[in-house]
């Protein structure tokens, strides 16, 4: 303990005490302050620039489940319409195909009907030539049986003898 | 053209290599003034300092060697003439006598230890003595020792002589402004540091991150990691610059650590809060008979166990690896009788080689500790005990990390 007392400098204390006092003095002005100001900035840097690309990649993410959902979206609209165009194309098939057995019936109808009534014209027709030509015929059978006094006499001779006096 | 070419090429040649030339030039005559300068102090020299040989001269060597110095001592040899030289230079003496300031160079003293030579100054004698400068009573032309080798006729002067310690702190204090503000420098046009202070900076940013914030906490750090960073990098240059053959030994000086240590008292009683004082002075929690007792015992931690375990330990892991490293080396020396020639030299070669690997790791663990503990106790100083606690719904208090350190200091 003496000896170290002894060794002990009071001298190189005060000069080691006011070495050290400026030597702290200069560094923190000159050098830690600077350094530890960029350290910091740098690593608040790199955070910020992690959270930023970890933002962006949510974003991305974000954007292509977007992207997915409205071509999911799309796809279904898709097929809808597609759907109800085929359904629009059956229905209209089957509309005209049901319009076209209508209008068909209805202008075979028509056409039956007219031919009937035609055939009923041209059955008439027939009648009334026949019963003029008969009515000719008859004229003419009659002026020849009543074209002489004799043929009239012996008409009337035979009708009268069809008649029968009862 | 192509002639003027090949002219003109080597005239460049030529210009380049007289360049060198001048440049090597300049340092060969540097080096050759240096030489003579150091051979100047050298040869006004002889007979001082013997030969280390015998096992009491190693150890009077290493004590002598563990002490501070008034020159810059190299290396020493024996001309063929029998001349014993020392090489080195000399350094200021700045001492305060009963008669004032006196300066002069140590070479003044002529390598004397044993206060044989009497330098005159300002009407002063004065005296080098066991690495330390006396004066003289007046009336007193020779310095008188008693039987434990203490001056009877001379008091010691305060020295603020520009020592081997104070260079060497000099040394690493440029270094060190040098260094780092380069690194400071580098931020402002570039993100990350290239060169040297790529080294430097995950250094700066393990004392920020291992020592500062885990001992002081998020909140308070900021404010005393320059302190911390200073002292890191302070010690541990100090200590590998002890493992050069330069042979400082700059935190094996009680005075250096002393000085580190009560700054760090300084740093954590000034910044201590009043959570501190009260769990210093009137400890919460204990009957009120004990608390008394409890302060007596908190203060003499914080004002004297706590600085003087810091300084204790610095400066006896210092010592001791330079006397280890130093006792290995003259093995060499002491067992050449036992062991011969080549036994003792690689015995001593080897040990001193595994111990100086070891002294590399002292000399950063030490400064680690050192630092460690001044963050501890500065965290100590600023921790708040006594903050909002957050409860769960049964009303107990949930630890947080704030907490758990506190359990921990």
């Amino acid at each position: 303990m003496e000896v170290l007392l002894n060794d002990f400098s009071p001298g190189l204390f005060v000069v080691q005490t006011i070495l050290l006092l400026g030597l702290i003095l200069l560094l923190v002005k000159f050098a830690w302050k600077p350094i530890l100001n960029s350290l910091n900035e740098r690593e608040s840097g790199i955070l910020d620039a992690l959270a930023s690309a970890e933002k962006a990649r949510a974003d991305i993410q974000n954007l292509q489940a977007d992207n997915e959902k409205m071509l999911q979206v799309a796809r279904t609209e898709r097929e809808a319409m597609l759907k109800e165009a085929r359904e629009i194309k059956d229905k209209m098939i089957s509309d005209s195909k049901e319009l076209a057995k209508v209008e068909g019936d209805k202008m075979l109808k028509q056409a039956q009907a007219a031919i009937e009534s035609e055939k009923k014209a041209a059955v008439a027709d027939i009648k009334n030539q026949v019963a003029e030509l008969s009515v000719a015929i008859a004229e003419k059978v009659i002026k020849e049986e009543l074209s002489s006094n004799e043929k009239q006499l012996k008409l009337v001779d035979s009708m009268l003898s069809d008649i029968k006096l009862n | 053209m192509t002639n003027f070419a090949q002219n003109f090429k080597q005239q460049n040649f030529e210009k380049e290599i007289m360049k060198k030339v001048s440049k090597t030039l300049k340092t060969v005559a540097l080096l050759f003034i240096l030489c003579f300068s150091l051979q100047g102090f050298a040869s006004s020299d002889k007979d001082q300092n013997p030969a280390v040989d015998t096992k009491e001269e190693v150890d009077a060597y290493i004590l002598h060697h563990i002490k501070d110095a008034h020159d810059f001592h190299l290396f020493s040899y024996t001309a063929s003439n029998g001349e014993r030289n020392h090489i080195g230079f000399p350094l200021p003496v700045i001492v305060w006598t009963n008669n004032g300031l006196a300066t002069f160079m140590s070479s003044a003293f002529h390598h004397d230890d044993e206060g044989e030579v009497v330098v005159e100054r300002n009407g002063s004698r004065l005296v080098k003595l066991h690495s330390k400068i006396y004066e003289l009573e007046a009336g007193a032309s020779k310095v008188e020792l008693d039987e434990a080798n203490h001056a009877t006729n001379a008091h010691k002067v305060l020295d603020f002589s520009i020592t081997k310690s104070v260079m060497g702190i000099l040394f690493v204090g440029l270094f060190m402004l040098i260094v780092f503000s380069a690194l400071a420098r580098q931020y402002t046009n570039k993100k990350v540091p290239t060169g040297f202070g790529r080294v430097l900076e995950p250094l700066v940013i393990y004392v920020r991150d291992e020592i500062a914030l885990p001992n002081i906490g998020e909140k308070k750090y900021r404010k005393f990691t320059g302190y911390l960073l200073t002292v890191f990098f302070f010690i541990w240059i100090l200590n590998l610059l002890g493992l050069t053959p330069f042979g400082f030994n700059v935190t094996g000086q009680l005075a250096v650590t002393a000085a580190l240590a009560i700054f760090t008292l300084v740093i954590y009683t000034v910044s201590g809060n009043k959570d501190y004082w009260m769990h210093m002075l009137w400890m919460p929690g204990v009957p009120v008979l004990i608390r008394p007792v409890l302060a007596i015992i908190e203060l003499a931690g914080a004002f004297i166990i706590k600085p003087f375990s810091l300084l204790v330990r610095l400066f006896a892991n210092i010592s001791a690896g330079h006397i280890v490293v130093m006792s290995l080396i003259a093995i060499m020396f002491t067992l050449k009788k036992s062991l011969g020639v080549v036994g003792a030299t690689g015995l001593s070669l080897v040990l001193a080689f595994f111990i100086t690997l070891i002294e590399v790791l002292v000399a950063f663990l030490q400064a680690y500790i050192f630092t460690m503990l001044s963050a501890l106790f500065i965290g100590m100083a600023v921790a708040e005990h006594d903050h909002d606690h957050a409860h769960d719904v049964k009303g107990h208090d949930v630890p947080d990390a704030e907490d758990v350190r506190g359990d921990f200091i």
